[in-house]
């Protein structure tokens, strides 16, 4: 299943965030969303997911999802979304509650998804007793839960000190790398940009426009190793040096503000 | 290479500890201390009445209190008016709480709901209730039922605003969240906002057990044979006052008592806050 942006734009009142966005997340691709601050990548990305109507184009969807997906497009957010009256398991049960799978099959589909984020000790804990990396892999094993086609990522470890990154950054490269799921991946961070993604977007300033598509040239395999390193960095020196006056620029509009 | 470069054993006249300057504006309050201070201040209070200093008529002392609760309670007296406030303040509390719950979430939840139903609260949650009274008796006559209802509309506004702030108080992330798993309006009532919006009814609730206390009071002095409000206004105007401040005790007790129980229900129910 692809996931499709279709000439998409976006107003806030009289304030244009997206001009005419168009791009396709193809069935098991990584595609990173990357620009400067405010340049509307979280308008687009709840464009595509269904939680924002755009003033004008569509999010589309082409091909049927994998025939055991019970969510195609499923959300990973930036500040986890957990419910903290539930535990971590019924926080990943949370979205199979209102599926017709049996509470066996549902068990089942917690216990594997807590199992691949490493989750399976700390099923009776509760969001507040987690750090916040551990908070994150819940909302990632609960987007695994429903074996999603694509996941749609905001900006996932942003909110997350650096070491945790790294470690969740690697958590991601293991999760993506069968091509089973597709990946459309907003951050501000280049770093994760190029380790993760197929191809790149990279947006204007405010409103969004696309001004390049970057094709990673490695597999995701590739880059892990220590001779990818100075292709890596060329890459994001390569993104970074498209989108620094307008990074700039950004930050001196927030700071008149 | 590590540096070491701080030898703590090297002081001079000039070396000296940093001055601890954190301490206090810390939420805290000793174990006993509220005790310690009640049972203090009812000594001092016992003392005045033992040595003559204060006349019983106008504050009798501790001992005549406790004695004035054991004779109603031997008489059967205290059961008979506890259990009429008990019976009005329970129904008008389920009735103005059940109510309250089902407009709050109308109000949280639909934009209809909320255009309506905040007008008429914003109107009438300001008018005193006790103040209907006359009005609810010519409704509904002089028996139990103006009295109840009186209880149940000044528990139904609170109510009402504690729940719909309570709703709107739910984080969105988290509603967009199920909303993103396609989860269905119901569940997402049942699983995401109503927890969501628990801790703040169950403020709510603290808030309505004391306006139903102060209500059912009210409502017995006003016209009422029984209850405690009606036997502390009898005693009143009897001068009889070690029983007045013996219903006051037991109004107090009352409260107390429903504060504890709100607490338990806040200890089990939002034990992951």
């Amino acid at each position: 299943m692809d996931l499709i942006a279709n000439h998409i734009s976006h107003r806030f009142g009289d304030l244009a965030v997206l001009d005419d966005i168009s791009f396709t997340v193809s069935a098991g691709e990584v595609v990173a969303i990357v620009g400067p601050s405010g340049c509307g990548k979280s308008t687009l990305l709840s464009i595509l997911g269904g939680l924002l109507l755009p003033s004008s184009g569509a999010p589309e969807l082409r091909g049927a999802p994998p025939a055991d997906s019970l969510n195609p497009l499923t959300f990973v957010f930036q500040d986890f979304a957990l419910l903290p009256w539930a535990t971590v398991e019924e926080n990943v049960e949370f979205p199979l509650l209102h599926t017709q799978l049996s509470a066996t099959q549902r068990r089942a589909l917690v216990d594997d998804a807590l199992r691949r984020t490493g989750l399976t000790d700390f099923r009776k804990t509760y969001p507040k007793q987690l750090s916040g990396g551990m908070r994150q892999r819940v909302g990632i094993s609960r987007a695994l839960a429903v074996k999603p086609a694509i996941l749609l990522m905001d900006e996932p470890l942003s909110a997350l000190d650096s070491q945790t990154r790294e470690l969740l950054m690697e958590d991601f490269v293991r999760l993506l790398a069968d091509g089973g799921m597709g990946a459309a991946y907003v951050t501000h961070n280049l770093e994760e940009a190029a380790r993760l993604a197929d191809r790149i977007v990279v947006l204007s300033r405010r409103p969004g426009r696309i001004r390049e598509v970057v094709t990673v040239p490695m597999t995701r395999a590739e880059r892990g190793e220590a001779s990818a390193r100075e292709q890596l960095l060329a890459l994001q020196n390569q993104i970074w040096s498209l989108i620094r006056n307008e990074a700039i620029d950004a930050e001196r509009e927030v700071q008149h503000a | 290479m590590l540096d070491r470069a701080t030898d703590t054993s090297a002081k001079d006249d000039t070396t000296r500890r940093v001055r601890f300057r954190g301490a206090g504006f810390v939420p805290a309050s000793s174990r006993f201390g509220g005790w310690i201070a009640l049972a203090l201040v009812i000594a001092i209070w016992q003392a005045a009445g033992s040595s003559g200093l204060v006349n019983p008529l106008f504050l009798p002392a501790p001992s005549a209190i406790v004695r004035a609760i054991y004779e109603l309670a031997r008489s059967g007296a205290l059961w008979q008016h506890l259990s009429a406030s008990i019976l009005r303040i329970g129904v008008g509390w389920v009735l103005g709480t059940a109510a309250g719950v089902a407009v709050g979430f109308a109000i949280g939840l639909s934009r209809l709901a909320r255009s309506v139903g905040i007008t008429f609260i914003s109107a009438l949650f300001p008018i005193p209730k006790i103040a209907l009274l006359p009005l609810l008796i010519l409704w509904l006559g002089i028996g139990e039922e103006p009295k109840i209802a009186t209880i149940a509309l000044g528990v139904f506004f609170s109510t009402a605003i504690s729940v719909y702030s309570g709703v709107d108080a739910v984080p969105r992330n988290l509603i967009r969240m199920a909303q993103s798993f396609n989860v269905p309006f119901a569940t997402i009532v049942r699983k995401v906002v109503w927890p969501g919006a628990l801790p703040a009814i169950l403020a709510g609730f603290r808030i309505t057990a004391s306006v139903a206390l102060l209500l059912v009071v009210s409502a017995e002095m006003i016209g009422a044979q029984y209850g405690i409000g009606a036997f502390v206004l009898q005693a009143g105007n009897l001068m009889q006052t070690d029983q007045l401040l013996a219903g006051v005790v037991i109004l107090s007790v009352f409260g107390l008592a429903v504060g504890k129980v709100i607490g338990w229900l806040e200890v089990n129910l939002l034990h992951w806050r």
